[in-house]
């Protein structure tokens, strides 16, 4: 039985991960917020099975939340959102899809070397979902660096902070995990009202000093 | 929770948030701001003579007790000058009344969310803290409403939400490398419990931690190449905000290093952290020393300069050992009071010359004597120039560190005096030459501009001894 349990709870963070990769090379907007509502309900099934095998029922709630607030409501807003500002083109992509899927391979590579060399002492069930979990997080910066779109941003965003919430219900027994789960909730809910009411359609580049110098008045 | 000192600090600020976010009336409720904020020194204060009892969520000690007491006396006298920019803000309409309700409960708010930082026993709880002290100041940031405020304000949310999620991510792991000694639970996020057993923690994993704690709360202490929302958020945002950002919401990001600092020199096989944040010290301050000649706009001119000292802070704590922790709290302190006056001064200037742009104003002390000669007050003391704090802690980091690195010191010396060569350039055009702008005289109050730097020149040449004894104390537990 505790084999059955390990495999699924690593079937579970596998897939996780190639949500992660399959976020990267959307390039349609649409396709993105389902893929991000995919990944967000298996988020949903890694956290339940994860309360499920560690007997910690708090862990039920930061499941439904991830079910609720993340894999429905979000989807449904970015959609409307999506309409209101006429951004259902098709995304600007920095890096193109095979440089950015052969960099999301490094990083998941780098990440399992890291995390496994680390744990080698922690138990398996728990270092494992370190692993994948610290190769969303990374796959999630990936892809807001890659996007310019202020929407793909926040889908970048929210899968890095899946991870997060993955690494958090895999560390047994760790306090205050549904606190924490709320108040990133709390957090992308600001995000989200945030680009519905401003209208922010762009991330601000931040490379490009000279689009900022003329932003600010910096050069007069 | 029984009502003492310790959660006075906390109760206060959150009671007063609710009460300011019910009240119309920006007079009224302005005074109020004060006095609430006044409450919490005092209380702050009184944890000095009486020391109320750690539990395993709030804990008091020598270290936090300093960094509570200058965040809530910074946190007074930017009430006391928020009440009279408020005011001037309010009168020329960029702020609209409806706005200062919101603004003077994010306010307490964001006293109440550093307090909880600063007084968690939890470091879970520190983090949420952490968390809610960004959110708050996301939202007054983009108070103005203005597309370059709003563009400040989502670019400081983007990294700063980054930079929390990657020191959450070091959070777990921390607590993962505790739990096979601590057990489950609770016990394995407390401070207390942490520090007595770091030396039995897995040593791979913190190291790991460390390296995602650095590079999350760094984003927050605004250490390059992590500080590219700190200048934007500090032009665009009102200026008691940058007040608050410069000389509080930075210290507290570093109080939450400095405590894993704490944990991973205690653990022999772990690595050194002194040396990661010597260096990241030292880029930040050579960068943002050289960032300081092409800056048009006062406030981002200020905001480098933040990015400097906090640069030349991490380093003196990175380079450890008790003088240099020693230098490094003094200049810490010195910075905050330093830096807060400053942005007094600037917000005003702002006011009375009707923009930042640094080209459009001029002559200061002839227009403005009484702001002008406070602005250059200000420079001399933040440019490090004898006989003010910050020469003194400057001194104190150099001298205290040079027998060790000559050559890194070598480095920080040269973009001291660079930095101070780039702020002298544009106080010259701001403070002296031929008068521009607008010459109407200014409704200021110079109080607490002129108290924060009162303390500063009596600190360059006097400190007193029991402060030198607790600061070394605490030099001495930062090890």
């Amino acid at each position: 039985m505790p084999a059955l349990v390990f495999d699924i709870a690593h079937l579970l963070a596998g897939s996780l991960v190639v949500m992660s990769f399959v976020q990267l090379y959307q390039d349609r907007l649409s396709a993105l917020i389902n893929v991000f509502a995919v990944h967000a309900l298996v988020l949903a099934l890694s956290v339940a099975w994860q309360a499920f095998a560690q007997g910690a029922p708090h862990l039920y709630i930061t499941a439904a939340i991830a079910l609720v607030f993340k894999a429905i409501i979000i989807p449904v807003a970015l959609r409307r959102i999506m309409v209101q500002l006429g951004i259902h083109r098709e995304i600007e992509v920095v890096v193109g899809v095979g440089p950015a899927m052969l960099l999301g391979i490094g990083l998941v590579a780098l990440a399992m070397v890291v995390m496994l060399r680390v744990t080698a002492e922690a138990d398996p069930l728990a270092r494992e979902d370190l692993a994948f979990a610290l190769s969303v997080v990374l796959l999630g910066l990936l892809m807001m660096v890659t996007r310019r779109n202020a929407v793909s941003q926040v889908i970048g965003f929210m899968s890095l902070e899946n991870g997060l919430v993955l690494a958090a219900t895999g560390a047994k027994g760790m306090p205050l995990v549904v606190e924490i789960s709320v108040a990133f909730s709390v957090l992308i809910a600001f995000i989200v009202i945030g680009i519905f009411l401003f209208r922010i359609r762009e991330r601000f580049d931040t490379v490009d000093m000279q689009a900022l110098d003329k932003f600010r008045g910096e050069r007069r | 929770m029984t009502i003492d000192a310790l959660s006075g600090v906390l109760v206060i600020p959150a009671l007063s948030a609710c009460v300011l976010a019910a009240l119309p009336g920006y007079r009224l409720t302005s005074v109020l701001n004060v006095v609430a904020a006044l409450l919490t020194l005092l209380t702050a204060l009184s944890l000095f003579v009486v020391e109320p009892a750690s539990g395993s969520y709030l804990l008091v000690d020598d270290l936090n007790k300093v960094f509570i007491v200058l965040t809530t006396f910074v946190a007074f006298t930017t009430s006391v000058f928020s009440a009279s920019y408020i005011g001037h803000e309010i009168e020329i309409g960029r702020l609209k009344p409806g706005y200062v309700r919101f603004y003077h409960a994010m306010y307490q708010l964001l006293m109440f969310a550093m307090n909880l930082a600063l007084v968690a026993n939890n470091i879970g709880l520190m983090w949420v803290a952490i968390e809610l002290a960004t959110l708050t100041t996301v939202l007054m940031v983009g108070i103005y409403r203005t597309h370059e405020a709003l563009e400040a304000a989502w670019k400081y949310f983007i990294l700063g939400s980054v930079g929390i999620a990657l020191a959450l991510f070091g959070t777990i792991l921390v607590y993962m490398a505790a739990r096979p000694v601590t057990g489950e639970g609770l016990d394995a996020m407390v401070w207390t419990v942490l520090i007595t057993q770091a030396a039995k923690f897995d040593p791979a994993l913190l190291d790991v931690a460390f390296v995602f704690l650095l590079l999350g709360y760094g984003t927050k202490v605004g250490l390059a190449p992590l500080h590219a929302w700190l200048p934007d958020a500090h032009a665009e945002g009102p200026t008691p905000i940058s007040a608050v950002l410069s000389g509080l919401l930075l210290n507290v990001a570093l109080y939450a290093l400095l405590r894993f600092k704490m944990l991973l020199a205690l653990n022999p096989a772990a690595i050194a952290p002194g040396p990661l944040m010597a260096i990241m010290g030292l880029i930040s301050c050579v960068f943002a020393a050289f960032m300081l000649y092409r800056r048009r706009d006062i406030k981002r001119m200020f905001a480098y300069s933040s990015i400097e000292h906090m640069g030349i802070i991490v380093f003196a704590f990175g380079m450890g050992g008790p003088l240099a922790n020693f230098a490094g709290l003094l200049h810490m302190s010195m910075h905050s009071l330093t830096k807060s006056a400053i942005f007094f001064a600037v917000g005003h200037i702002a006011q009375v010359k009707g923009t930042q742009k640094i080209a459009d104003m001029g002559g200061l002390t002839v227009t403005h004597p009484v702001l002008g000669w406070g602005l250059v007050l200000g420079v001399v003391a933040i440019a490090g120039l004898p006989p003010l704090g910050i020469f003194m802690s400057e001194f104190l980091v150099v001298s205290s560190t040079f027998s060790r690195q000559p050559w890194l010191v070598m480095i920080l010396v040269f973009a001291i005096l660079v930095a101070l060569g780039g702020l002298f350039l544009r106080l010259n055009t701001i403070a002296f030459g031929e008068p521009r702008g607008p010459t109407a005289p200014a409704e200021a109050s110079y109080v607490p501009m002129f108290a924060h730097l009162a303390i500063v020149f009596v600190a360059g040449i006097y400190l007193p001894p029991p402060l030198v004894s607790g600061f070394q104390n605490v030099a001495r537990l930062l090890g």
